[in-house]
């Protein structure tokens, strides 16, 4: 361990700022892409979903038309 | 000997074809001119009047201004020939689709190149740069504003099919023309301080012979996905 | 090299490819970008020179190295998809190349986080920033060509063709900034050599390019399951997909 206590750590020998920010906007960068690419895959999924559904909804109501 | 003589035809019947065209409407080849002259004219208000900054900035200022003006035509070098349906007969024409790309990049640079290197002079006088750079702002127009129109067709081509094309293009386009900028305006730069400047001249000569190769092969590849 | 390639120019198999590698992806760059991001931060020794700001080092690097290596995969994916005329490629070279734009965003600020405290200035024009900014332009340049295009197929194709251009440039430009820059500047700024680098950061270093070239990867991977179900959603596969999970 380099630093002394968690305030060091922080601090990072007066660099913290720099530091902090690049990690911080990176992980941002990334997080963001990853939870944007996993909301897109659910959205498909559920796009997919609703079109299956609406197409049971047609089939069904073009049978009662027929018995009709 | 006679197919070769008929691709000749077709280059000379696109070429005209284009020219014709765009010396109907002056506006076309006159239009960008202005631009280019308008552009060099708000560089001295905006940063002050002074004979030796002028001097300093002159290359970049000329150079960005002409990217600038060429970027202004390349909207229009298939525009038309897509929306008429001519572009899909050239496409659909059993002769090399890179040929007539060729022919209508060289029309591109007739109207929009060339006569920016013939007025080159009266904008380097007007940037006050200084006599022995003439001749190096002259010939890296002359070798450079070809590289321009092949580059530019490329975005040109696979923006052709879009609505707003044009906005788009020059995003695509700029990046790609920074080589072209940077060793243009360092061979004037060197030539303003009586250097030798025929490396950057052969680099960008180089450019030019690489893009003669290869650009009409992206072009038409792009104008394939772009009418389909 | 083709009979092994050509199942998975199937859309079902290559989503199963995906599935079946993402794992590994996600676990090597999970595991290898935390134990990075502890060591570099908290135990590798300070520099002597640049004291604790060369710890942005460990995130800098490898997102510069990746941002050019997503550059080529996408552009060899391009080729493939122009040549062989495989359309899971073309999803590929969309896959990616939000990655790649994300990795160049990354290498971009880092550089300037870490420049403002060493060289005094958020913003300099070295060379290797300024080709990294050429390289988000391209990036960006991609992306916006293929999503301006109502149809997907033919954007995808415009892409790919965008890609192989600027991947013919990238030198060019590359070599070009790099001589205007020695031109301009000259050697103002001191480059730290990095064979020189001791051991004990370079470990770190190395562990975090593995992490990040392994989260290139995985997130690469996850946007191409992406895009395969967008293209393929009418077909039966992906509807059993979707209603069996």
């Amino acid at each position: 361990m380099q630093f002394e206590s968690l305030s060091d750590f922080i601090a990072m020998g007066g660099y913290g700022f720099y530091v902090w920010l690049s990690y911080g906007s990176c992980a941002g960068i990334i997080l963001g892409l990853l939870f944007s690419s996993l909301y897109e895959n659910k959205k498909l999924k559920q796009e997919v979903k609703s079109q299956m559904a609406r197409e049971e909804r047609i089939k069904k109501a073009k049978e009662l038309e027929a018995q009709v | 000997m006679h197919v070769s003589n008929s691709y000749w035809t077709l280059f000379c019947t696109v070429y005209k074809k284009d020219l014709t065209l765009a010396f109907r409407q002056r506006a076309e080849i006159v239009n960008p001119l202005l631009f280019f002259l308008i552009v060099i004219t708000l560089f001295p208000l905006a940063i002050g009047p002074e004979p030796g900054l002028l001097a300093r900035m002159a290359p970049g200022i000329i150079w960005v201004a002409a990217l600038l003006s060429t970027m202004l035509g390349l909207d229009k070098i298939f525009r038309d020939d897509y929306m008429d349906g001519s572009l899909e007969q050239l496409i659909a024409s059993p002769y090399p689709l890179s040929l007539a790309v060729l022919a209508k990049v060289a029309a591109h640079w007739t109207t929009a190149g060339l006569p920016m290197v013939i007025m080159a002079p009266v904008f380097a006088l007007l940037m006050n740069l200084e006599s022995q750079a003439l001749g190096a702002t002259l010939l890296t127009l002359l070798i450079g504003t070809p590289l321009l129109s092949f580059i530019g067709a490329i975005g040109a081509g696979l923006t052709v099919g879009l609505q707003k094309g044009g906005i788009l293009m020059s995003l695509l386009v700029l990046p790609l023309y920074i080589p072209v900028l940077i060793f243009a305006t360092s061979a004037i730069d060197t030539s303003i301080m009586s250097l030798a400047y025929s490396g950057q001249l052969a680099i960008l000569g180089a450019m030019l012979a690489v893009a003669f190769v290869a650009a009409p092969i992206a072009i038409s590849s792009a104008l394939r996905v772009s009418v389909s | 090299m083709w009979k092994w390639l050509h199942p998975y120019a199937k859309a079902e198999r290559a989503y199963q490819l995906c599935n079946t590698l993402l794992p590994y992806f996600a676990v090597v760059s999970v595991l290898c970008i935390v134990v990075g991001w502890v060591w570099g931060l908290a135990y590798a020794p300070a520099d002597y020179q640049q004291k604790d700001s060369y710890r942005i080092i460990f995130i800098h690097v490898p997102s510069a190295i990746l941002s050019m290596g997503a550059y080529s995969s996408m552009a060899i994916a391009a080729i493939i998809a122009l040549v062989w005329q495989l359309r899971n490629a073309e999803l590929a070279v969309i896959a990616i190349a939000p990655v790649g734009a994300a990795m160049t965003a990354i290498a971009l600020i880092t550089g300037s986080a870490w420049g403002k405290p060493m060289w005094g200035a958020w913003w300099v024009w070295d060379a290797r920033l300024t080709s990294e900014l050429i390289l988000l332009f391209l990036y960006l340049g991609v992306l916006s060509l293929f999503h301006a295009f109502e149809d997907k197929k033919a954007g995808g194709k415009a892409a790919c063709i965008l890609a192989i251009v600027g991947v013919v440039n990238l030198p060019i430009i590359h070599f070009s900034v790099e001589w205007w820059n020695t031109l301009h500047q000259g050697a103002t700024i001191t480059k730290f050599d990095t064979s020189a680098i001791d051991p004990s950061m370079l470990w770190p270093l190395l562990i975090n390019i593995l992490g990040f070239a392994a989260l290139v990867g995985a997130l690469s991977l996850i946007r191409l399951k992406n895009e395969i179900v967008q293209v393929e959603k009418h077909r039966p596969w992906v509807r059993q997909l979707v209603s069996r999970g």
